[in-house]
């Protein structure tokens, strides 16, 4: 029986840091904002962190189809920054969307794509009939350390998608996976930044998982580039997507609508979801996407997908990715630092 | 850690709003009521989650606080009267100089305080001005 998306929801904070503001007090010469193809980066508010971006982008999942909270039966939260070491996302996030208590609920953690690791777990329940709906959720609020080239896109931001196997406004035709044991990025319990092997773990980490997951699901699928109308691939930065976009023979235009890195930064476990509801936003029925996450670590998920007629009908309940994109407030770095509570220099 | 309960008990009011209704007088409350003051015996009490939009009914900015709020100086707080009738107080997060009396606000969802860095992370309402492209 086929399964797939019933709803989707994301959210993004409304503040705004510019690149060249970044390199204006670390004084860097270079054009990091055209190097890294990311302009500004989203900020989180004070009173913000995974679990309040994880509650608002469920919400909007749960508004977009009016789908009854009570059906849902998994939880599953993907994030690299879930505010406890001990005690879970998915229960906060599963009290405020208003679940029933007969549900399961976990927490997930695989750099940037634990939140498509999420999608997996729910779809395996409900094609085996065991659950009725599942949330899964990809939501950080990611830290780079001042100074450091992951500064200029560690952002916040997440996206949220209901699955199951009725009233589908989309499709999951199948995926497939590749996973290495590859340390191009780590973070040790209680370190408050992330270490990483430099700018040039893109080949072994990025581009051989991300390329061995889409040309194994093109393999699995017997599709080719030419079968999607759109492909999201991870967003690190605004170059990586591209780049490996061009490689496996996709074109720009197939990678426009869910590039999103350039105007809201690295939403980590957010970002490859966010993509992919920002492509839902436009998408037609009968249309097809490729998504492929990443996460360091290392591993990619590839997913082919296809639209259906449902999404007309509910695209326009819930606010859409690029709603965020307007009415942002932009921070100086000094205001920034508070925000991040960035004083451990 | 006296304080861990009571959020507790507290929680689906302040993640959801969820007050009461009174069915004989149609009367609403938060926060939840277990009696109808005015139908008291008669009083057919039902809970009722509220939508959460509402208006500013007056406002307060607050620029130096405790500890535990310093770092989020300045910040609004209001009394807000929900569209279906209680008023209840609250964070309305925008820049002092964009909230006025009458303004229509919408919830959110934030982190309402933390006992500490060892401590519970209390979750909860706060309001943001609705009409916004969102
Ligand atoms: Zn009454």
């Amino acid at each position: 029986m086929p399964a797939g998306i019933v709803s989707y929801g994301a959210y993004i904070p409304r503040y705004r840091i510019r690149a060249e503001e970044i390199a204006r007090v670390w004084g860097e010469r270079e054009d990091m904002a055209r190097s890294l193809n990311v302009f500004q980066k989203s900020v989180p508010d004070l009173d913000e962190d995974a679990v309040t971006i994880a509650v608002e982008a469920s919400r909007n999942a749960v508004k977009r189809a009016s789908v009854d909270p009570a059906r849902i039966g998994a939880i599953y939260a993907g994030s690299e920054s879930h505010p406890y070491a001990v005690k879970p996302t998915a229960t906060i996030v599963g009290e405020a969307i208003g679940v029933d208590h007969q549900l399961t609920a976990a927490d997930f953690e695989f750099a940037c794509k634990a939140g498509t690791a999420a999608v997996q777990a729910c779809l395996g329940l409900v094609s085996a009939n065991l659950i009725d709906l599942g949330l899964a959720i990809g939501t950080d609020t990611s830290q780079g350390a001042p100074g450091d080239a992951l500064e200029y896109t560690a952002a916040a931001g997440g996206a949220a998608f209901i699955i199951g196997r009725e009233d589908l406004a989309a499709e999951i035709e199948g995926f497939y996976s590749f996973t290495t044991d590859t340390p191009d990025f780590w973070r040790r319990e209680g370190m408050a930044y992330p270490e990483h092997g430099g700018r040039f773990t893109g080949e072994p980490g990025y581009f051989k998982h991300v390329t061995s997951a889409t040309l194994g699901l093109l393999a699995k699928m017997k599709t080719g580039p030419e079968d999607y109308d759109y492909a999201v691939f991870h967003q690190p930065n605004g170059k990586f997507p591209e780049r490996v976009a061009k490689r496996l023979g996709f074109s720009r235009d197939q990678i426009e609508p869910g590039l999103v890195v350039p105007w809201i930064g690295n939403t980590y476990s957010g970002s490859s979801l966010i993509g992919l509801a920002a492509t839902l936003d436009v998408a037609s029925p009968g249309e097809r996407i490729l998504l492929a996450s990443f996460g360091s670590g290392a591993g990619s998920d590839a997913f082919s997908i296809r639209v259906r007629d449902a999404i007309d009908e509910i695209r326009d309940r819930a606010p859409k990715v690029r709603d965020y994109f307007e009415d942002v407030v932009y921070l100086d770095y000094a205001v920034y630092a508070k925000h991040k509570g960035k004083l451990r220099l | 850690m006296s304080t861990v309960p009571r959020f507790w008990r507290h929680i689906p009011q302040r993640y959801n709003l969820v007050g009461t209704h009174c069915k004989n007088c149609d009367e609403y409350y938060f926060p939840p009521r277990t009696i109808c003051p005015t139908c008291r015996r008669a009083a057919r009490m039902e809970d009722h989650k509220f939508r959460g939009e509402g208006e500013v009914v007056t406002f307060t900015t607050i620029y130096n606080a405790t500890d535990d709020f310093k770092r989020q100086t300045p910040y609004n707080l209001a009394i807000i009267e929900l569209s279906e009738g209680p008023r209840l107080t609250g964070q309305v997060i925008c820049s002092p100089s964009e909230i006025e009396i009458g303004m229509r606000v919408r919830p959110v969802f934030r982190i309402l305080g933390k006992d500490g860095d060892r401590g519970i992370i209390y979750y909860g309402t706060k309001f943001v001005p609705a009409g916004g492209p969102i």
